[in-house]
């Protein structure tokens, strides 16, 4: 039932990925990099974490893409160059990243999950709602790391500031 | 055949190495930075898939918790992507080899 919609999200997600990496031209990875991003919103929802997929397009597929998007046509940097610096680079690095999945792989194999089982089943996520049951367990629970989120948000547009003002 | 949770996981492990491989692979910073972001979005499926299996609200929050740091990381990142343009005018990262630039 769940099947058919998390194989065509997760082969699109994969492809669009694949596209990200092989691409030349930054702006057709930029937009790859969007389908990966609304993909993985439709798998939150097939994980029944809706709040989550809503927060994924806002935040990921709004805010950060448009950011990406806004600095390459600032920048125009055109495609990479054809010339490398160390031409085993990348045979290695694909040769690594088959051994990273093969390795992930079996280790997902060979892992033995445990059966506790907290109280949120999906049934009552879907009673109580999404947005109230991570709402709650954050300013609860989490709170303290919630708070420090808030300042390394402050850090960070001090920190942009600085980088992106004019040297005297 | 039912839909568990090594499906979500093997597909967030797919993706992490998809990543990895960009960040190896590409000399540009700004897709580099892309194949990063992928590189978290994949964790972030990992743990929404966990909490899912889990029956736990924790995995949602952190997840959360990721967004707000990526977005944060992002906006210094290109900042910093910027300001290297500006200085050295190309955005290759081996022609980024010296400190001070």
């Amino acid at each position: 039932m769940e099947l058919i919609p998390f194989y065509f999200l997760a082969a699109l997600g994969v492809i669009a990925a694949l596209g990200v990496v092989m691409l030349r031209n930054p702006v057709y990875s930029a937009l790859c990099l969007a389908v990966v991003f609304v993909s993985l919103a439709g798998l939150y929802v097939l994980l029944s974490a809706p709040f989550l997929a809503a927060a994924q397009v806002m935040i990921y597929a709004g805010a950060i893409l448009i950011l990406f998007v806004f600095v390459i046509m600032l920048l125009s940097p055109g495609s990479d160059p054809l010339k490398e610096e160390l031409k085993w680079q990348r045979p290695l690095a694909v040769i690594f990243g088959v051994a990273l999945v093969a390795q992930l792989a079996l280790v997902i194999a060979l892992a033995v999950l445990p059966p506790t089982r907290g109280p949120f089943t999906p049934e009552l996520i879907a009673q109580i709602g999404s947005t109230q049951a991570v709402g709650a367990s954050l300013f609860t629970d989490f709170l303290l790391p919630f708070e420090i989120t808030s300042l390394l948000l402050l850090v960070a547009i001090v920190g942009v500031i600085v980088l992106a003002k004019k040297r005297q | 055949m039912m839909l568990t949770v090594n499906h979500y996981i093997i597909l967030s492990a797919i993706l992490f190495s998809i990543g990895a491989v960009g960040v190896l692979m590409r000399r540009n910073p700004l897709i580099m930075f892309m194949s990063i972001e992928l590189m978290l979005n994949a964790v972030n499926l990992a743990f929404v898939g966990f909490s899912r299996y889990l029956q736990s609200i924790d995995g949602q929050v952190f997840v959360f918790l990721i967004l707000t740091v990526a977005a944060a990381e992002v906006a210094v990142g290109l900042a910093i992507i910027v300001a290297l343009f500006r200085t050295r005018q190309t955005v290759n990262v081996d022609e980024a080899n010296t400190l001070k630039g």
